[in-house]
C-alpha cells in the first residue's frame, strides 16, 4: 500500500516536470533550463512570464497559488514546481 | 442590480459625462463630486468578487463598461484603471486580512487608489525603480519619488513599487502618512482630467501588514498583475475612444459641405472612413477574445492582453488623428471633442507598456505560438 502510494506520486512529479518543461519550451524555445536550473537567475524569462507561469500551473493542475505560497523557492527551478504541484494537490485532496 | 443594468447605467452616465468632459479637460480636473458619483453608482472595480464586496463582474462586463467611459472622457476612464489595478493586485497577491481591509473600500470606493510604479530614472524598466523600503520600528520606511501618478491628487492610498534590501516590494501608502507629499501637475498632452500627481516619500513610515507578497515579488507579480490588469481596461477605453472617433467623423462629413459638395460624396473620405471601420471592430474583436481568455484564466491572457491594448492603442490613435484631419480647423478648436481624444490616444501608446516594449513581448509571443493551437 504505501509503496503503491509513493511509486504513484513519484511517476505524477514526473508528469508535472513534463508539463512544466513542456510549457518552458513553448515560452523560451531552445535551452530550456535544467529541472535544477534557477531559470530567473539565468535571465531566461521576460517581464511576463513569472505570472503566465503561476497562471499556467493553476489552470493546468486545478490550484490556486496563494500569497503564502509565493516564495521564490517553490518557483526557482522546474523540480522546485513539480515539488510544490504535488504538495499542493496532497493538501487540496484533503490530506489522504 | 443585473449584470445588463449594471451596464446600461454606466452607458447612460458615460453619455451624460460626454457633454462635461470637455470643460473638465479645460479645467484639468473631474470635479470631486462626480467622482464620488462614480464610486456611488458602483464603476469601480466591479470585477471583484462579491465576497469581498465588489459585483463579481466579468472580464467582458468590466470592458464595456470601460469603453462607455473611454468614449466620453479618458480621465473617467483612468479612474476605473487604477483603482481596478490596485484591487486586481490586492485580490490576487494580498493576505486574508489585506483583503478584507482593502477590497470593500475599493470596490464602494470609499478609498481611492492610485498606482506609483513610475520614477525619473525607471519608466519602461521598471526594474530600476530606486524607491527604498526599509525595516524600521513599527514597520517599512519608504523614501523615493514617483511621477505620472494618475489620480495621485486626490488618492488616499497609493501601491507604491519600492525596493527592500535590492528585492521588489509593493507596498500600500496611504496618502496621509507623515512624509507624503503630493505635488498636482497639470497641462499635461493628455488626460488632463486625471487629477496627475508626483509624489514624494520622504521616510514615510508604513506597518508590515502593507507590504503587498513577500520581497522579491513586489514587480514580477503584484505590480504585474496590476499593469495587466491596467493594459486590460486601457484597451477597452481605446477601442470606446476609437469608436467614438469614427462617429463623430462620419456624423461631421454627413453634415459638411464644401464646393457644393458633402466630404462624404469624396471617395477617398469614404475609403478612410472604411479603413478606420475596420480597425475599430479588429481592435474590438482582439479585446473580446483577450476578455474570455481572461474569464477562463488561460495563462495566453496576458499576453493576449498586451496584444489587444496594443491594437486598440494604435486604433484610437489613427482613428483620432483621422478625425480630427476630417473636422478641418474645428478639430482644432479648444473645445474640439475629437482633438481632445486625438491628444488622449497619444498618451495611450506610452502607458501601460510603450508600442515598442510591447512589440518585443508580441515578438516573443509569436516565436512560441507555432505548433499550438488556439
Ligand atoms: C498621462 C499619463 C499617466 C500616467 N499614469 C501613470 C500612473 O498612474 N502610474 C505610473 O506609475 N506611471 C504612470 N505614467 C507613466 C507611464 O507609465 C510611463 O510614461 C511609461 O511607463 C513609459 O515610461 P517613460 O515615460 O519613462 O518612457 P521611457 O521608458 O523613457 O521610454 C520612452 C520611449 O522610448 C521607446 N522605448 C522604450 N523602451 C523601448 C524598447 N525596449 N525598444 C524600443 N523603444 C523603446 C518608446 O517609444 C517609449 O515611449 C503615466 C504617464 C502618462 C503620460
Amino acid at each position: 500500500m504505501v509503496n503503491q502510494r509513493s511509486t504513484r506520486s513519484e511517476t505524477a512529479v514526473d508528469e508535472v516536470v513534463d508539463e512544466i518543461r513542456t510549457f518552458f519550451s513553448s515560452a523560451v524555445g531552445e535551452g530550456v533550463p535544467h529541472p535544477d536550473d534557477d531559470y530567473f537567475a539565468l535571465g531566461l524569462v521576460n517581464s511576463l512570464f513569472a505570472l503566465e507561469l503561476v497562471t499556467h500551473v493553476e489552470r493546468t493542475f486545478g490550484l490556486t497559488v496563494e500569497v503564502e505560497d509565493l516564495d521564490l523557492d517553490n518557483f526557482r527551478t522546474m523540480n522546485r514546481i513539480a515539488r510544490f504541484v504535488r504538495h499542493k494537490l496532497s493538501e487540496t485532496s484533503g490530506g489522504s | 442590480m443585473t449584470a445588463s443594468t449594471a451596464l446600461a447605467d454606466a452607458v447612460a452616465f458615460a453619455r451624460s459625462a460626454r457633454e462635461e468632459a470637455g470643460g473638465w479637460d479645460r479645467r484639468g480636473a473631474i470635479p470631486t463630486d462626480v467622482l464620488d458619483a462614480v464610486a456611488g453608482a458602483g464603476f469601480l472595480a466591479v470585477d471583484v468578487p462579491a465576497e469581498h464586496g465588489g459585483l463579481g463582474r466579468s472580464p467582458a462586463e468590466l470592458g464595456e463598461l470601460c469603453a462607455a467611459f473611454g468614449g466620453a472622457c479618458s480621465a473617467l476612464r483612468g479612474l476605473v484603471t487604477v483603482q481596478g489595478m490596485v484591487a486586481a493586485a490586492v485580490l490576487r497577491w494580498g493576505d486574508r486580512e489585506q483583503r478584507a481591509r482593502w477590497l470593500p473600500a475599493l470596490a464602494s470606493g470609499a478609498r481611492r487608489a492610485a498606482f506609483a510604479a513610475t520614477e525619473p530614472g525607471a519608466g519602461t524598466d521598471l526594474s530600476a525603480a530606486t524607491t527604498s523600503a526599509t525595516p524600521t520600528v513599527g514597520g517599512l520606511r519608504v523614501r523615493g519619488r514617483k511621477l505620472w501618478v494618475t489620480f495621485g491628487a486626490v488618492a488616499d492610498v497609493y501601491l507604491v513599487l519600492a525596493a527592500l534590501d535590492g528585492k521588489p516590494v509593493a507596498v500600500l501608502v496611504e496618502a496621509d502618512r507623515a512624509g507624503v507629499t503630493v505635488e498636482p501637475i497639470g497641462g499635461q498632452l493628455g488626460m488632463r482630467a486625471a487629477h496627475l500627481a508626483n509624489l514624494r516619500f520622504d521616510d514615510v513610515v508604513v506597518p508590515q501588514e502593507n507590504l503587498v507578497g513577500a520581497p522579491g515579488f513586489g514587480l514580477s507579480h503584484v505590480v504585474a498583475t496590476a499593469l495587466d490588469h491596467g493594459r486590460f481596461t486601457v484597451a477597452w477605453g481605446c477601442v470606446g475612444l476609437a469608436e467614438a472617433c469614427l462617429d463623430l467623423a462620419a456624423a461631421h462629413v454627413g453634415r459638411r459641405s464644401q464646393g457644393g459638395v458633402r466630404l462624404a460624396e469624396h471617395e477617398t473620405v469614404r475609403a478612410l472612413l472604411g479603413r478606420d471601420l475596420v480597425e475599430a471592430s479588429a481592435a474590438r474583436r482582439l479585446c473580446e477574445h483577450a476578455a474570455e481568455l481572461r474569464a477562463r484564466a488561460d495563462a495566453d491572457a496576458i499576453a493576449e492582453t498586451v496584444l489587444a491594448k496594443y491594437a486598440a492603442a494604435r486604433a484610437a490613435s489613427a482613428l483620432s488623428e483621422h478625425a480630427v484631419q476630417l473636422h478641418g480647423a474645428a478639430g482644432c478648436a479648444q473645445d474640439s471633442t475629437v482633438g481632445r481624444f486625438f491628444r488622449d490616444a497619444k498618451v495611450m501608446r506610452i502607458i501601460e507598456g510603450a508600442d515598442e516594449p510591447a512589440e518585443l513581448r508580441l515578438g516573443e509571443y509569436a516565436l512560441r505560438r507555432p505548433g499550438r493551437s488556439r
